[in-house]
């Protein structure tokens, strides 16, 4: 059987957040442990765990390493997707707000910090994980190869930048990526050790006879909408190409994943990747022969999921950004790609300074730009100034924080959610299963995230009414 | 994306004549105007940089 062309496709983002309380003159005052306990005290006063999902659908909880972690609801568009991972921000730093209420409470001098960033300052990481449903029928050795080269080259389109410091024989600088120091394989089911740029876990959350998620580990968060709107609308864009079995060039290489490091220290592109049939090709190459096929398949594909009028505004920040590389004038997408962004703030500084980039004014100005607070970090203080572009607006965000997608799954999920808040009744939830726990217990399971309507579940919501009643 | 575009560089909006004043309009980071802005930032971050800095330590994670 063929592989089904998914131009609508299931797709989640998780973001990791680093986390610190900051005392006096810039100290840290408590452990990341503490903190996090802090920051989910009233999640776990109220629903008894640390892991939870929210009325829109989506996953909060506490990830190892302290690491405070929103995976989004099932999406099947761009912007909706966008939507929601911003909607995770608002969540979590309204948490932030009110742990610095109860350190305050408790007499201890802390200001919280939730960086959307992935590396601090000794080099440890956490991820920005990309989960995109592909058929089962999509054999992934071939889509470890095709995708491979676009996944190691991305970077170049929407890396959030980072100040590097001097490693494995490089000398300290600009780097365009955050992570591409931090994976070290190219396909595998291994997460934690030995991070792959794709993990193949098996968790499909659904049928696993026709859906596995394919899951990016190699993915920088962004904190520019149009950079993030590009990382993974270009990426959707390719997913759909392989499966419709568009004759993409063939840059498959011996070792893929032995040039991320290199391209991450090249803003021109120009990093030379050795082919397995022979030859070489810059990253930049990479870059620009997949957006000509991206253009071409734009004409062709079928206008459902992400609307191709969508995608097309995608193509075109993709576009500018690759010509911004080769001409090396970033001046045209210089409000629109984060790396590009960042590094501009940091030239300015390092002007003023008159310093190299080990002053630690730059390490600050690097971490401060990923400060997911409104009026302190740097991010949020350059898009309230109107000095970036947006994808989307503070409405559609502030609707995706209490409302879960309409046209996936997760709509069932959200009314669940929120019905059962509203009644007091005690439910447990994950992906797939709904479940009302008493007076007898009752799960609806849901295998598939594509629909978005289910006659089950109409009749769960009223057994919930049920349990209410019962429960006096 | 369409939305008001801050004005805030110099010669913003003194003509309308095609994509230079269109270009003009944009408020740039890496042109006039910056070092104001660098003057906002330095007030709102942490006094001690190279304290702040070093005590940002996570456990890692995925």
């Amino acid at each position: 059987m063929t592989s089904p062309v998914f131009a609508r496709r299931i797709v989640g983002v998780e973001t990791e957040y680093g986390i610190t309380a900051v005392a006096g003159e810039g100290g840290s005052s408590l452990t990341p442990d503490e903190i996090a306990r802090y920051l989910f005290r009233p999640i776990v006063d109220r629903y008894a765990s640390s892991n939870i999902f929210t009325r829109n659908g989506s996953r909060l909880y506490l990830d190892v390493g302290s690491h405070p972690e929103i995976a989004t609801a099932e999406c099947d568009s761009l912007t909706q997707l966008l939507n929601h991972e911003q909607a995770g921000d608002v969540v979590v730093d309204e948490l932030a707000r009110r742990a610095e209420e109860a350190l305050a409470a408790d007499r201890i001098d802390g200001r919280v910090y939730l960086f959307k960033n992935n590396v601090d300052s000794v080099g440890n990481s956490y991820g920005c994980h990309e989960n995109y449903l592909v058929s089962r029928h999509l054999p992934l050795r071939n889509l470890g190869k095709q995708l491979l080269p676009f996944m190691i080259t991305r970077q170049l389109i929407c890396g959030a930048g980072m100040v590097g410091r001097a490693t494995g024989g490089y000398q300290p600088g600009f780097v365009i990526s955050q992570r591409a120091d931090q994976v070290w394989e190219g396909i595998s089911s291994a997460t934690t050790r030995a991070r792959p740029i794709i993990n193949t876990r098996d968790e499909p959350h659904g049928d696993s006879q026709r859906f596995r998620r394919m899951h990016v580990i190699v993915g920088d968060s962004n904190m520019s909408e149009t950079t993030f709107a590009l990382k993974v609308g270009a990426t959707l864009l390719v997913l759909e190409m392989v499966e419709a079995g568009v004759a993409l060039p063939d840059f498959e290489m011996h070792n893929p994943i032995g040039h991320i490091r290199d391209i991450a220290r090249d803003m021109t592109g120009g990093t030379l990747l050795d082919l397995k049939a022979g030859g070489t090709v810059t990253a930049l190459e990479v870059q620009e022969a997949t957006l000509a096929a991206a253009t071409q398949w734009l004409e062709e594909r079928p206008d459902e999921g992400t609307p191709t009028a969508e995608l097309r505004r995608v193509v075109d920040l993709w576009t500018r950004q690759l010509e911004a590389i080769r001409t090396q004038d970033f001046s045209r997408v210089d409000r629109e790609i984060d790396w590009v962004i960042k590094l501009n703030l940091l030239n300015r500084y390092r002007e003023r300074l008159g310093e190299d980039w080990g002053h630690p004014k730059l390490a600050q100005i690097d971490l401060t730009y990923h400060d997911i607070r409104p009026g302190r970090g740097l991010f949020p203080l350059l898009e309230s100034k109107g000095l970036v572009d947006r994808w989307t607006t503070d409405e559609a965000i502030h609707a995706a924080r209490d409302t879960a997608p309409e046209t996936t799954r997760a709509r069932l999920r959200g009314q669940f959610i929120a019905r059962a808040e509203e009644l007091g009744v005690p439910v447990t939830t994950d992906w797939v299963n709904l479940k009302v726990n008493e007076p007898e217990p009752r799960v609806v399971e849901l295998l598939d995230p594509f629909v978005p309507v289910d006659a089950r579940v109409d009749e769960l919501l009223a057994y919930l009414e049920e349990s209410a009643a019962a429960r006096g | 994306m369409t939305g008001p575009q801050s004005q805030i560089s110099a010669g913003g909006g003194s003509d309308n004549s095609g994509d230079d004043a269109f270009e003009a309009g944009q408020a740039q980071l890496n042109t006039t105007g910056t070092d104001d802005l660098l003057d906002e930032i330095d007030g709102l971050l942490e006094t001690n940089a190279a304290e702040f800095v070093r005590s940002y330590v996570q456990k890692g994670g995925q």
